[in-house]
C-alpha cells in the first residue's frame, strides 16, 4: 500500500541577502520537507537568484578575514540542502524559476534541480497542491 | 466557512498591522482565525508593547502565536510575553496548510 504525500505550493519573490522573509520562507520549506511533503516552489522576481550557481563566498579585507573565516551562508547551498532534505524524507522539491525574471537578471546559471518556467506553472501548482502560500515582498 | 491563519512580519506601528481589519472582521463573522507573529512582528508580543490592534484581536478571542525563533533572535523570553500570546514553532504554518486553512502572509 502506498501513501500519497501531501503537495504544498509556495511562491517566493524576495531576492537573496535582502530580507528576513527569505530566511522565514526557507525555514518553512525545511519544515515541510522534514514532514515528507512534496513541494512546488515558484520563484518570481528577485527570488530567481536564490539558486543562482555563481554565488560566491568572499573574504572580508576590512575585517582581515579569509573566505573560510567569513564562512558565508549562501542561499544556493540552502536550496540544494532543501532538495536533499526532501529526498531524505521521501519527498521532492520541484523548483521553478520564472523565465522572464531570470532573463532580466541574467540568472540562468542555476544549481541542479532548478528548472525554468512561466506563471502558468504556478497556476498549475496551485491547482495540483493541497494548499498554497504566497510570500509577498512587502510583508 | 474556511479557517484563516494570518502571518504578520511587520512591526506594530505599521498601518493595519496584524491584518487587524480583515482578521477581526472574519473572526466576528464566525470564521476560525489565528495570528502568527514572525520576524519583527514578534516585537509586538512583548508585554507592554503598544499594539492596540493586537489587543483587539486577542479580546475577540483570536489565538495569537509568536514564532519561537523570532522571539529567541530578539531576546524576548516567554515570561515577558503579553497575555494571550503563545510561543510556537514555525511548523504551525505547515500544520495549518495541511489542514486546509487559508494562510495569508499579510
Amino acid at each position: 500500500m502506498t501513501t500519497e504525500r501531501p503537495l504544498l505550493a509556495f511562491a517566493l519573490m524576495d531576492a537573496p541577502f535582502e530580507s528576513a522573509r527569505t530566511t522565514t520562507a526557507l525555514r518553512l520549506l525545511d519544515a515541510a520537507a522534514r514532514r515528507g511533503c512534496d513541494l512546488k516552489v515558484f520563484a518570481y522576481e528577485g527570488a530567481v537568484l536564490l539558486p543562482f550557481a555563481r554565488q560566491q563566498a568572499h573574504p572580508n579585507a576590512v575585517h582581515g578575514r579569509s573566505a573560510e573565516e567569513e564562512n558565508h551562508l549562501l542561499p544556493k547551498d540552502i536550496v540544494a540542502a532543501l532538495v536533499a532534505q526532501a529526498a531524505h524524507h521521501g519527498g521532492n522539491i520541484d523548483w521553478v524559476n520564472c523565465g522572464l525574471c531570470v532573463d532580466e537578471r541574467g540568472a540562468g546559471d542555476t544549481i541542479a534541480g532548478v528548472r525554468r518556467g512561466t506563471p502558468n506553472d504556478f497556476w498549475q501548482m496551485v491547482k495540483d497542491a493541497r494548499n498554497t502560500l504566497v510570500i509577498p515582498t512587502h510583508g | 466557512m474556511p479557517n484563516y491563519l494570518f502571518i504578520e512580519s511587520r512591526g506594530a506601528s505599521t498601518r493595519d498591522a496584524f491584518g487587524g481589519t480583515l482578521a477581526g472582521a472574519l473572526a466576528r463573522d464566525g470564521a476560525g482565525v489565528a495570528l502568527l507573529l514572525v520576524q519583527n512582528g514578534a516585537l509586538a508580543a512583548r508585554h507592554g508593547a503598544s499594539a492596540p490592534l493586537l489587543d483587539d484581536l486577542t479580546a475577540a478571542g483570536v489565538p495569537v502565536f509568536a514564532d519561537e525563533f523570532a522571539l529567541l533572535e530578539r531576546g524576548i523570553p516567554r515570561d515577558r510575553l503579553r497575555p494571550g500570546v503563545e510561543p510556537s514553532p514555525l511548523d504551525i504554518v505547515i500544520d495549518r496548510l495541511l489542514d486546509g486553512w487559508q494562510v495569508i502572509w499579510h
